[in-house]
């Protein structure tokens, strides 16, 4: 472990002196060790801290008294999103007004040409508008407090009038990841009005139709 | 012809700067551990471009496993005198009418991981050692309508705790219709404000690529 070396041999003839020792200390062990606890450290340490993404729901309504009429939309600013198996994304505008001839549905993904540009065209508006407000800001344009940037941009959105009002529907087969991916994309277009609504019955048709899905016989659960 | 006579000297590396930075590494890597908790089931968060991190205190969690198994987790609060664990156990219990001694409720405190087990084996699994009747009991919490644990779990988590958020933690593969279900549930319990855990995923649009 520890050492002592002699440095170098007196002279003869010399005077007596005493012998000049060097005192090492074997450090490998000690290095040893420290490589573990380092190893050990780095393996149970969690760096990244999970992310969150927060959503908010409506309350529920619970009785007919509390039922308010429903706010009259424009249909043409109405975009169905329905989530389909396999990472398929489903659309259309408007509403089903004819049960026996439903609006044809479109076919789209997650892809770079998928969703995100046709939420992009129609939320572009405000799209730019809240890009130019960053922009600005990191221009030193408008000068805003970090804090109160994230109301300002909420401010933006709620001004917003011509951007799409986004229902977000989720087929039974679609998955946990996809309803995330689409909530994803509502917040990178920045559109300003989405909600998550229950699927009805007949869009649950359409997408059976549109997919070439045969409907599983009903079940009570 | 005499052999040249190389000078036996033993090597000898001085190690003193290696020691110096591991030292430095190994107090970084001690100061900035947050453990990683093991939890029962593992779980593929879906990706975002999210950068808020999960509140560190006041947070329930529920997570949905990959094979539909509903776990709950919740904070001990800002403050370790709080006790927020052995209380909303105990409340719990007395919802179903069980009686968790001191011991139960500070093994369930102890206990930082999500629980799977529906109130009737809580007993048995925090008294048990055994880790594989523990990994037994994992059975997930039911949300039936009947028989809605969850809800239970959630109602008393905020009685006693009222700041609470909820947070659900999902794995990207499960199918919508579980979710669906703990959403109404949260939303019966009037959550109406929750949180997706999800990965960082960075993504940028630019201007020109809208057509």
């Amino acid at each position: 472990m520890a050492d002592i070396g002699a440095q170098e041999t007196p002279k003869k003839g010399g005077k007596k002196t005493l012998k000049k020792k060097v005192v090492r200390i074997d450090m490998t062990p000690m290095v040893d060790l420290m490589c573990l606890l380092i190893t050990f450290f780095m393996l149970t340490t969690a760096f990244s801290k999970p992310k969150i993404m927060e959503i908010v729901l409506p309350e529920k309504i619970k009785s007919e008294k509390e039922k308010a009429e429903a706010p009259k939309i424009a249909k043409s600013r109405t975009l169905n999103i329905i989530l389909g198996p396999d990472n398929k994304v489903l659309w259309y505008t408007g509403a089903v007004d004819d049960p026996k001839n439903p609006p044809p549905l479109q076919i789209t993904d997650f892809g770079p040409n998928g969703i995100r540009q046709l939420l992009l065209e129609r939320n572009r508006a405000l799209f730019r508008k809240i890009d130019q407000f960053q922009k600005d800001v990191i221009a030193g344009k408008i000068n805003i407090k970090r804090d109160s940037l994230e109301a300002a941009i909420r401010q933006l959105k709620n001004e917003d009038d011509t951007g799409p009002i986004v229902l977000i529907k989720a087929y039974k087969k679609s998955t946990y990841g996809n309803f995330v991916d689409i909530l994803d994309e509502m917040s990178i277009v920045g559109i300003a009005r989405y909600t998550i609504v229950d699927i009805a019955p007949i869009e649950e048709q359409m997408v059976e139709k549109a997919l070439g899905i045969t409907p599983e016989p009903a079940t009570n659960n | 012809m005499p052999k040249i006579k190389l000078p036996t000297k033993q090597p000898f590396i001085d190690m003193t700067p290696m020691v110096d930075l591991f030292s430095l590494l190994l107090v970084f890597f001690i100061l900035t551990a947050t453990f990683r908790q093991n939890e029962p089931a593992p779980v593929d968060t879906p990706y975002s471009v999210s950068e808020k991190p999960i509140p560190d205190f006041n947070n329930m969690t529920i997570v949905i496993s990959k094979d539909n198994r509903i776990f709950f987790n919740v904070d001990n609060g800002p403050d370790t005198l709080l006790k927020f664990r052995q209380k909303i156990l105990a409340e719990v219990g007395k919802y179903y009418n069980i009686e968790f001694t001191p011991d139960e409720l500070k093994a369930f405190e102890k206990l930082q991981t999500s629980i799977g087990v529906p109130i009737e084996n809580v007993k048995e699994f925090l008294n048990t050692n055994d880790k594989s009747r523990k990994e037994e009991l994992q059975t997930g919490i039911p949300i039936d309508s009947l028989n809605n644990q969850l809800a239970t779990w959630v109602l008393c988590t905020r009685q006693v705790n009222p700041n609470v958020q909820a947070s659900i933690k999902g794995d990207s593969q499960i199918e919508y219709p579980i979710v669906k279900k703990v959403l109404d549930i949260l939303q019966e319990k009037n959550v109406k404000r929750f949180n997706l855990v999800t990965n960082l995923e960075a993504v940028k649009i630019e201007e020109e690529t809208i057509q």
